[in-house]
């Protein structure tokens, strides 16, 4: 079986972000990039199949700036076997909206034929959560998304998920859309031979319009702004005078 | 509890701005292209600081245990080194004849750095193999490679050194550890080693000990030495641990710091050892090993300055005390932070100008080691042999005070164990000490680098500082910030050269007690010189518009404050070198 998974260059976790000047964005500019984390855990899903003999082959695919090769390299170095990059912007502030990113990935799961997508749940970046969803209806695919546990049985995945209740397990017929949330496991760190080896993995380099498919935004960004400073606590003096300002200044009871 | 954070940005500046590595005319090195370093570094920098780090005070805290002969590493240490010699960063630099990655020193080096300034306790668990590999590597025979090299290659053993004895460390003529031949090839070895880091441990399934002794007949003092390996586990042809050798490790030292690291007295009573190389030629064999050995330590000294700065500056930040002379910096706050203070941060770049061109030093040391060991360049070899024992003696006494700076930015809470800050003064201060004192690093310049091949090195120094002038100088801010400094130092180091010249043999105390300050007015001058040619890829990388302008902007400020604030010290260490010996050597012993 094929694993294909799809990989977004995001600002790295660790970075304090800033807020554009002028309000558009979050300003990227010489800040450090790395895996979405929730692709990293895809990713280490896929090298654990192929390990368990399940998977014969993992693609890792990006679709974005051309720097995004260097997150493809990643995922290479960590076990995938060969890496599509799909360069559809040049301005590293230029996101792909999620249906274009769908729309993508859905020409090149026709001509890869894979038989499990392994997806992160949502990119750190814009925290849509909205990628594997429209790729499970564009291909009319199942889909398991939130996934915590997942086992292949035969045509079938079993994919446990969390939801607000607790743990919920179903059964989605393959090709299939799993989308990974972050119990699923621990990434791997890459090892030194195979950081070397990534090198000479084979990446393809493609553009949007290879497949014909249009990423001009349909979204406008109207506004971004920093999260307002936390203001500091004050004390109070009984539980009667906590319970008032609970009802009447923060409106919560 | 204190953080690390990989500095991976400044080490690309380093490699691919300053050393300019993938152009630069030595073998392998085309390998090490921007993209590659950079997932090298980045995934090295996560398991520093995700791994190594959370175990580096938790290590300090609990120490080795020695049980019935056995040492316990403290909790962590073993599944830490799974996961290091599991993902090959052992075999970095090694040869890939024997299962190693064949990737240049200077990468190793860089990568080197980011472990140490983790933890460098763990570190010197396996920084110890590579020296042992090393000396297997150039003078065992081809069975000793094929049977010890890829088992230490790959972590699955680890190697020590046993140089020192009860009696004698630096001085090693008087060593008294005997090997007698079997008549089988073999040698018994008997005799007691002392300050043996990672002599005896629970991380791997054999210790491959290479040993100084001596054979009985031999030439006396040094000329009599020959070196030995000492498995801890007897391996059959096929490199199975087998029989338990005649070796023990009968007590663990209780030290100032590195607490994680095992230092043992080892026993031999009567071991099974194996000669390398010919009898009576160890010393040779150690030798090979030192420069490494050396740069590893000057290395060691500035990586705990790197973390401890890094922790320093972290609590400037954060920490509100007293108003900024002028505005409020904080006017919302109660207080400033106290990095707005000029001599808290006077404290703060005298910190962060030392590491940064200290390890623009070591790098550039390292790659002279490759120019010579790859590249086979004679002149490297000479240059790098005369500037060892002061990257050796200079980057530890600086480091260490480094550290000390950094405690300080913390005032009382520095002092506490909770801040972690003093675990790295602890750590810094063996970095003085072991590998040949700072003293003997001094002597070893004077004595025996300064003079080699009628001052050949040091003439080659002098034409590099002069040629980094000579292209720079058309740029007019490079030129008084950076450039003039430099020249104004060089001078003083040219006059102390001169004054050991003339001195030399007429008056070899003049020269001897003037040693110590020759080598901090030697490394002065290095790190000024590192600093012009950061100062030159800085300016180019505005000029083009490659690379963060912030960063650039940041490096020549701090160059700025390097050459204005620390590189004068040259004209105070010449005035002490000139005064000569006799304020030195006048006091009568009794008087003491």
């Amino acid at each position: 079986m094929k694993v294909l998974v799809p990989v977004k260059r995001v600002i790295d976790y660790n970075v304090k972000v800033r807020v554009k000047a002028d309000g558009t964005g979050v300003d990227l500019a010489n800040v450090k990039m790395s895996m979405n984390p929730f692709d990293e855990i895809a990713v280490e899903e896929a090298i654990r199949l192929k390990e368990k003999g399940q998977a014969d082959e993992i693609v890792a695919v990006s679709i974005g700036v051309k720097q995004a090769q260097e997150t493809l390299r990643t995922a290479l170095a960590m076990g995938a076997d060969r890496a599509i990059l799909i360069v559809a912007a040049d301005d590293i502030h230029q996101d792909i909206e999620p249906l274009a990113v769908a729309k993508l990935l859905k020409a090149v799961i026709d001509e890869e034929q894979p038989g499990l997508v392994l997806a992160g749940k949502q990119a750190i970046d814009n925290d849509m959560n909205a990628t594997g969803q429209m790729l499970a209806a564009l291909l009319g695919w199942a889909q398991g998304t939130f996934a915590s546990g997942l086992e292949i049985e035969g045509e079938n995945a079993v994919v446990t998920r969390e939801v607000d209740g607790g743990l919920q397990t179903i059964k989605v017929k393959m090709p299939a859309i799993v989308t990974v949330d972050l119990r699923l496991n621990e990434p791997r760190y890459a090892s030194l031979p195979n950081i070397m080896k990534a090198k000479k993995k084979p990446l393809d380099e493609k553009t949007p319009a290879d497949y014909g498919i249009d990423v001009t935004p349909r979204l406008t960004v109207v506004r971004t702004a920093e999260p307002r400073e936390r203001q500091a606590g004050i004390k109070v003096g009984s539980v009667d005078e906590l319970i008032a300002k609970l009802k009447d200044e923060a409106g919560v009871l | 509890m204190p953080s690390y954070i990989p500095p991976t940005e400044e080490i690309q500046f380093l490699l691919h701005d300053v050393l300019e590595a993938s152009a630069a005319d030595i073998p392998g090195y085309d390998e090490l292209d921007r993209d590659f370093t950079a997932a090298v570094l980045d995934e090295a920098g996560k398991i520093a600081a995700e791994v190594l780090a959370p175990l580096n005070a938790t290590g300090d805290a609990e120490g080795c245990r020695l049980e019935n002969g056995v040492v316990r590493t403290p909790e962590g240490y073993r599944d830490a080194y799974r996961q290091v010699s599991e993902g090959g960063w052992i075999g970095l630099d090694a040869d890939p004849a024997y299962g190693g990655q064949g990737m240049p020193y200077l990468l190793n080096t860089a990568v080197g750095e980011m472990f140490v300034s983790a933890n460098m306790a763990f570190n010197m668990y396996w920084g110890l193999t590579h020296g042992a590999m090393s000396a297997i590597h150039v003078h065992g025979s081809e069975a000793q490679k094929a049977l010890y090299l890829p088992k230490m290659i790959s972590g699955e053993w680890s190697g020590t050194m046993n140089l020192t004895e009860p009696q004698c460390g630096t001085d090693l003529g008087l060593i008294k550890t005997r090997a007698e031949p079997q008549g089988d090839g073999t040698y018994r070895i008997t005799g007691t080693k002392i300050w043996i880091s990672a002599g005896e441990h629970d991380l791997t399934e054999n210790i491959i000990h290479l040993v100084l002794a001596k054979i009985p007949g031999g030439p006396e003092g040094t000329k009599g030495i020959s070196l030995f390996i000492v498995p801890k586990f007897l391996p059959d042809a096929d490199g199975n641990p087998g029989p338990r050798n005649a070796l023990h490790c009968v007590g663990l030292e209780h030290k100032m710091g590195i607490h994680a690291n095992a230092t043992c007295v080892m026993s031999y009573e009567g071991a099974t050892g194996f000669l390398v190389g010919e009898e009576h030629k160890g010393m040779r064999a150690m030798f090979t090993m030192m420069n490494e050995a050396r740069l590893g330590v000057g290395l060691q000294g500035y990586a705990q300055g790197v973390v401890a700065y890094q922790n320093a500056l972290a609590w400037a930040r954060d920490r509100l005390q007293g108003r900024a002379v002028g505005a409020p910096a904080n006017p919302q706050g109660p207080a400033d932070p106290i990095m707005v203070h000029p001599d808290v941060r006077r404290n703060l770049m005298h910190q962060k100008s030392f590491v940064e061109g200290a390890r623009a030093f070591t790098f550039w040391g390292a790659q002279l080691i490759d120019r010579s060991h790859r590249g086979g360049d004679a002149e490297a070899e000479a240059l790098i042999s005369l500037l060892t024992p002061v990257i050796k003696g200079f980057l530890t006494d600086k480091g260490f005070e480094t550290t000390v700076l950094a405690q300080q930015t913390l005032g009382g809470t520095g002092f506490t164990r909770a801040a972690g800050l003093e675990q790295f003064v602890r750590d810094a201060r063996i970095t003085m000490i072991y590998e040949g004192t700072n003293g003997i690093q001094s002597l070893d310049l004077v004595g025996r680098k300064l003079p080699q091949d009628g001052g050949k090195a040091m003439r080659a120094f002098f034409e590099i500082v002069k040629g980094v002038i000579r292209e720079n100088e058309d740029d007019a801010e490079v030129k008084a910030g950076f450039l003039d400094p430099l020249k104004a130092a060089s001078k003083d180091l040219q006059a102390a050269t001169m004054y050991f010249v003339e001195q030399g043999m007429k008056n070899p105390a003049n020269a001897l007690a003037g040693s110590y300050d020759f080598m901090h007015l030697f490394g002065h001058v290095c790190l000024g010189l590192m600093w012009a040619r950061i100062a030159k890829a800085a300016r180019a990388g505005l000029n083009a518009g490659t690379g963060d302008a912030a960063r650039h902007a940041a490096r020549l400020a701090t160059g700025r404050y390097y050459m204005a604030r620390q590189l004068p010290a040259t004209a105070l260490h010449l005035a002490r070198i000139t005064s000569g010996a006799d304020t030195v050597m006048a006091l009568p012993d009794e008087s003491f």
